[in-house]
């Protein structure tokens, strides 16, 4: 069986006025991967993450999602732009996971319901649907967003740090469900800093600083050598750097 | 004879009875939209729009003198010119929203101002500012409860993408391209329900009914569907004790109406289940779990 690339990206260039995030990035994700994305902060993990999730549109290259809606790839940022002072209770929050099937008019009758309490439980929220979405605490708004993103039964799901600031309890039943999700052959793409997890869990890591230093099996990318050269990459945007002169295809 | 003093002045008097019927039609359409503006923190940019929608109405005015129909027509269309424009520039440049909105406002009301100087009284300019819900014909009437209940047939239909809107704009972005017009019907519906209230509360209070009540609300209730039924429920209560007090006193019914509300508002404030003054100066005992 012949894997099928879910994910390619030709000469891809993102950014932000001109300026590189990522910069001249080629190669394929294929379906049903794990796949980390590691590198310092300013490496432009976040900004890929955004690109696939077509939030962001490229400055030069393309991203092919074999045929994909970009609508139809769940993602989940490294700060949801949440208001959480909104009166809106847990379970009708989580119901918007429901979105691409229900859209703005569709009925939530009970199979709907049936299934935002399976996810709700699914992520140990049992108990918190009527509780308003302003009194969770960091680790149960993540739970709460993954509970969504269980509903939104994406073929491609883009998480960024999720696992930031969470305990370790909460990690571990989250990452249970990311392993779920890989079981049943969706495309998982994480950013993350906890190189322990990567190694543990992930068998497929892309080492980004700002240029893609490293991109294939986890254990051949994470090595002392890879990991000093992503470090030297500078951070700051050069004010006055010329246009890149490497060949590169408009998008 | 305080039931006579209650309820007398809408059984004696048709005039009476107009604005009643009026102020409750402007309570159900202006309090869910009060509400929603509240929730977007986009109450001020209400305020902004009140005034946004004073020189299409001088224009009605200009051309036919005080006709409700021609200045009503004049409002939404100076309205929904600022809505949109201001719109178009916070989507399209960086100037947020609100120094759009307060640039366009001050321009509109300095060109309301003189353009109803130009032909009318200082009474007419009066009426423009400030309303007058007494003098409301029935073909008027006709024309509020139309739009209230546009209002909330509109609101239904657009619910779910305005909720989610809030709540977490990124994700609506994701699924879905209803974010844009959505906010764009919203903001109609905001001018829809402040030309309503033109008429009655006149352009620098109409607002007042559609603010207030959604800061009444905010007091009592942490589910939005109660906040709208508490916050018409409090736009309904002002509008009648606010008829019921320029009735008997000589303070014209516009003002009246929204410091009624204004005084529930302070009520709240002290008062309220959620989170008003009294609960956080004696707090009850906290709980074991």
């Amino acid at each position: 069986m012949t894997a099928v690339s879910q994910l390619t990206f030709d000469d891809l260039t993102l950014g932000y006025e001109r300026h590189p995030a990522v910069h001249h990035l080629t190669g394929t994700v294929e379906a049903g991967a794990l796949l980390a994305v590691i590198g310092p902060n300013g490496a432009g993990k976040s900004t890929l993450l955004r690109a696939i999730a077509g939030i962001l549109p490229p400055l030069a290259g393309t991203i092919a999602r074999n045929g994909l809606d970009p609508r139809d790839i769940a993602y989940l940022p490294q700060i949801a732009e949440i208001d959480r002072s909104f009166p809106i209770p847990v379970f009708d929050f989580v119901s918007t996971g429901l979105w691409r099937t229900r859209g703005a008019f569709g009925r939530i009758g009970e199979a709907e319901r049936g299934r935002i309490g399976h996810a709700l439980s699914a992520v140990g929220l049992n108990g918190f649907e009527r509780r308003g979405i302003g009194t969770l605490s960091g680790g149960q708004t993540q739970r709460m967003l993954f509970a969504r993103m269980l509903l939104q039964d994406a073929s491609v799901i883009v998480l960024d740090e999720p696992f930031n600031a969470i305990d370790s309890k909460t990690v571990e039943d989250l990452f249970a469900l990311v392993a779920h999700w890989h079981g049943e052959g969706r495309t998982i793409v994480v950013a993350l800093h906890d190189l322990d997890l990567v190694r543990a869990r992930f068998p497929q890591t892309l080492l980004l600083a700002r240029t893609p230093v490293a991109w294939g099996a986890t254990a051949q990318v994470l090595t002392a050598d890879n990991m000093l050269a992503a470090r030297r990459m500078c951070e700051a945007f050069d004010d006055h750097a010329a246009a890149c002169a490497a060949p590169s295809r408009a998008a | 004879m305080i039931v006579d003093a209650l309820f007398s002045p809408f059984a004696e008097f048709e005039f009476m009875r107009r604005a009643l019927v009026g102020v409750f039609a402007l309570a159900l359409g202006g309090a869910p939209i009060g509400v929603l503006l509240l929730l977007r923190r986009m109450s001020l940019v209400g305020d902004a729009m009140a005034h946004a929608i004073l020189p299409g109405a001088a224009i009605g005015f200009l051309v036919s003198g005080l006709n409700l129909f021609a200045m009503t027509f004049g409002g939404l269309i100076a309205g929904f010119s600022v809505a949109i424009l201001a719109g178009l520039v916070t989507r399209d440049t960086e100037l947020r929203e609100d120094a759009t909105l307060a640039a366009f406002y001050l321009i509109s009301l300095a060109l309301g101002v003189a353009i109803v100087s130009i032909r009318g009284t200082n009474i007419d300019l009066l009426h423009v500012l400030f309303g007058d819900v007494l003098a409301m014909d029935g073909a008027t009437l006709m024309v509020i409860a139309f739009n209230a209940t546009l209002t909330l047939v509109v609101l239904a239909v657009i619910w779910r993408p305005l909720v989610v809107e809030c709540v977490d704009p990124l994700f609506l972005r994701a699924v879905s391209r209803a974010g844009a017009p959505v906010h764009l019907v919203f903001l109609a519906l905001v001018v829809v329900n402040l030309v309503n209230g033109f008429q009655a509360l006149g352009t620098l209070l109409a607002v007042g009914l559609m603010v207030l009540p959604a800061g009444i609300a905010r007091f009592w209730s942490r589910d939005i569907t109660a906040m709208l039924a508490v916050a018409v429920a409090a736009a309904a209560a002002s509008g009648y004790a606010g008829l019921v007090l320029s009735f008997h006193t000589r303070v014209p019914a516009g003002p009246a109406i929204i410091l009624v509300a204004a005084a529930l508002y302070f009520l709240s404030l002290v008062f309220g289940r959620a989170g008003g003054l009294w609960s956080r100066l004696f707090p009850a005992p906290h709980l074991e779990a």
